[in-house]
């Protein structure tokens, strides 16, 4: 089984982000760069597939210079190689541009599986699996709690506004993961070593025979036209209990017609 | 003025509450006209018509539930190419966003998702950053796709009845089979993303026990949903379904009540954008009260029962 993970490199989402004045994109520098959590479930679950019946993980990531410090933090958990697609072009590239350089770039790999995260913490869209899954015309089985593959066939739990659905497809197939799916491990020492030497190819859009004019800022099909801070909240009531805060509660809903 | 699809979400003909808020929102940029699809598609029209669309295109075949996502999205493609609308509404749950996606791919079209407003000019506002920070974006090509987030504008009942439409779409070969559909356990509470009020546990619930009878049992008089933050439905206490927050659902209901928990930034993503937030949580420090109109200091299992027991009084 050859599995790819595709992991995006985000600012931490313990650190409050914030977009840039100039040309209203991410600020990345105004946060640590972290391996976008949701994806290391992705990562352990395309692990536990090779553990079980063999295969090898590969892991990609589209984004700046930086990004290729996060590739190699996801290969530290225990795959094999990596690829990070980098070029000045994708600089405020929307989803859209995205899913296609992914697109690109794992095509013609011989990948049985190609995973993702359910959601980037920064951009929140849960869309680039669907787009890649649309784009390869491969089976879209996303937003998995459960993943359970035999022979050339794949089952999994789908999570839904009222429980799941058992969806299956066969190979290959595009998989996105939720975070109840598993618990990603800690890298090992031996790991973290491995992965400073594991190959890495360093790929770029001319490579792909993605134009730099339909990625990017420019070429994205919206636009943001302004940002502004949310409005503090006025401070509100703080009481301590002395044994008449329920009193004072129901006295609050009463008052805003709550009760 | 020009037609605002909105693609209706239904349980077997029951409308969503969401659907008729999308009509309203589609009101405000054109015509509202609803898109029914799968079985029980048919009996919608009327609910439709009284919240203002003024056309149910319907198509009431079983493929749309036998395949997740790209049925939909052939059906609302076919849609787009015949009628030009000026835009698609599309609920914004993990599954419309999907739609949405490949909807964009299928017109050549811009997507913003998590809309919680739009003006007539189809500029659209967004809370981003877990609602630290609020966005207006436009769709710049094609047609704008736009996810909206639920409770983001009241339905309006207007009243009128709405022309239905049946049509039907050539689907491709599906790639993907739904082998069962598995629905949890229904509370008879309201639902969560779309509730008034909702109630949440933390950790300092303390336990599933802590749940039924100091959550629930307080939900129940307020008429509201139980939501949970991770640190509870990671330790089993709640199911994973009411979780609030970052991997969970987005609330923004007219009043949450956050009750032992801590508002980690992974939280607060969930219910930033509610009307009125209270709190009872024991430690003064606690990030949550930034959050609260109106905040108790105070062990929430002496404050949570005596305020259920005095609400219950009032009736
Ligand atoms: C990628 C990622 C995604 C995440 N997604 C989510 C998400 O969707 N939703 C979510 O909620 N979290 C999410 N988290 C987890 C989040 O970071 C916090 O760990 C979690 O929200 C903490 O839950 P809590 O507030 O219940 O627990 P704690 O932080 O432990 O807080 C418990 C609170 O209860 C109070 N308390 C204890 N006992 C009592 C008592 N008897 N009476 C009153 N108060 C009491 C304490 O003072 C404390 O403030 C995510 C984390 C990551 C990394
Ligand atoms: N730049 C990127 N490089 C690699 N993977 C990405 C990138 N952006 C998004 N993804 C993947 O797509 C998933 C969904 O992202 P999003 O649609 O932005 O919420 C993430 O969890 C990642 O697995």
């Amino acid at each position: 089984m050859k599995i790819c993970v595709c992991v995006k490199q985000v600012p931490d989402s313990w650190a409050e982000k914030k977009l840039s004045a100039s040309d209203k994109t991410l600020d990345r520098a105004a946060a640590d760069r972290v391996v976008n959590e949701l994806d290391e479930y992705a990562v352990e679950e395309a692990l536990k597939i090779v553990e079980a019946g063999g295969g090898e993980v590969t892991i990609l990531s589209v984004g700046p210079a930086e990004a290729a410090d996060s590739v190699r933090k996801a290969i530290s958990m225990g795959a094999t190689a990596g690829i990070h697609v980098v070029d000045d072009a994708m600089h405020g590239s929307d989803a859209v541009a995205t899913s296609l350089v992914i697109a690109q770039a794992v095509k013609d790999r011989g990948f049985d599986l190609i995973m993702f995260g359910s959601e980037s913490t920064d951009a929140r869209m849960s869309v680039v699996p669907a787009m890649v899954a649309a784009r390869l015309g491969l089976p879209q089985m996303t937003f998995a709690k459960k993943v359970d593959i035999s022979g050339n066939e794949i089952s999994i739990q789908r999570v839904t506004d009222y429980g799941y659905d058992e969806v299956k497809s066969s190979l290959p197939a595009v998989v996105s993961v939720v975070e109840k799916i598993n618990e990603p491990r800690y890298p090992s020492f031996k790991n973290i070593m491995a992965a400073k030497k594991a190959p890495m190819e360093t790929v770029s859009l001319s490579d792909l025979g993605v134009a730099g004019s339909s990625v990017g800022l420019g070429a994205a099909w919206t636009k943001v036209e302004a940002f502004a801070d949310r409005p503090a909240k006025a401070a509100g009531t703080k009481i301590e209990d002395d044994g008449s805060a329920a009193a004072k509660i129901e006295e609050f809903l009463v008052a805003q017609k709550f009760v | 003025m020009s037609d605002v699809l909105v693609l209706v979400e239904h349980a077997n003909g029951e409308v969503k509450k969401v659907s008729l808020e999308l009509l309203a929102m589609a009101a405000k940029v054109g015509t509202p006209v609803a898109v029914a699809l799968g079985p029980g598609a048919d009996a919608t029209a009327a609910a439709l018509g009284q919240h203002g669309a003024k056309k149910v295109f319907v198509d009431s075949s079983d493929l749309y539930a036998n395949e997740i996502v790209i049925p939909v999205v052939s059906a609302l493609a076919k849609l787009v190419s015949d009628n030009s609308p000026a835009a698609v509404l599309i609920p914004s749950s993990s599954n419309g966003k999907e739609v949405a996606a490949r909807l964009a791919l299928a017109c050549n079209s811009g997507v913003i998702t998590d809309a919680s407003d739009i003006a007539a000019d189809g500029s659209v506002t967004q809370n981003i950053f877990g609602g630290a920070t609020i966005v207006t974006a436009k769709v710049t090509t094609g047609t704008p796709i736009i996810t909206v987030r639920v409770n983001s504008i009241a339905p309006i009942a207007s009243g009128g009845s709405a022309e239905v439409v049946t049509f039907s779409v050539d689907h491709q070969p599906a790639k993907t089979t739904i082998t069962n559909r598995v629905a949890v356990e229904k509370s008879g509470r309201p639902d969560l993303s779309e509730a008034e009020i909702v109630v949440s546990g933390g950790r300092g619930v303390a336990s599933e026990d802590g749940f039924k009878t100091v959550i629930e049992p307080l939900a129940d008089v307020l008429g509201a949903a139980v939501g949970a933050s991770r640190a509870a439905t990671d330790a089993g206490w709640y199911p994973h379904q009411f979780q609030v927050g970052q991997t969970g659902k987005t609330v923004s209901p007219a009043l949450y009540f956050a009750n032992g928990i801590s508002g980690a930034i992974q939280h607060r993503a969930g219910m930033q954008t509610s009307k009125t937030v209270v709190v009872v949580n024991k430690d003064p420090e606690a990030p949550i009260f930034d959050l609260a109109d109106f905040g108790v200091v105070g062990d929430l299992n002496t404050v949570l029962p005596d305020l259920t027991a005095r609400i219950k009084g009032r009736k």
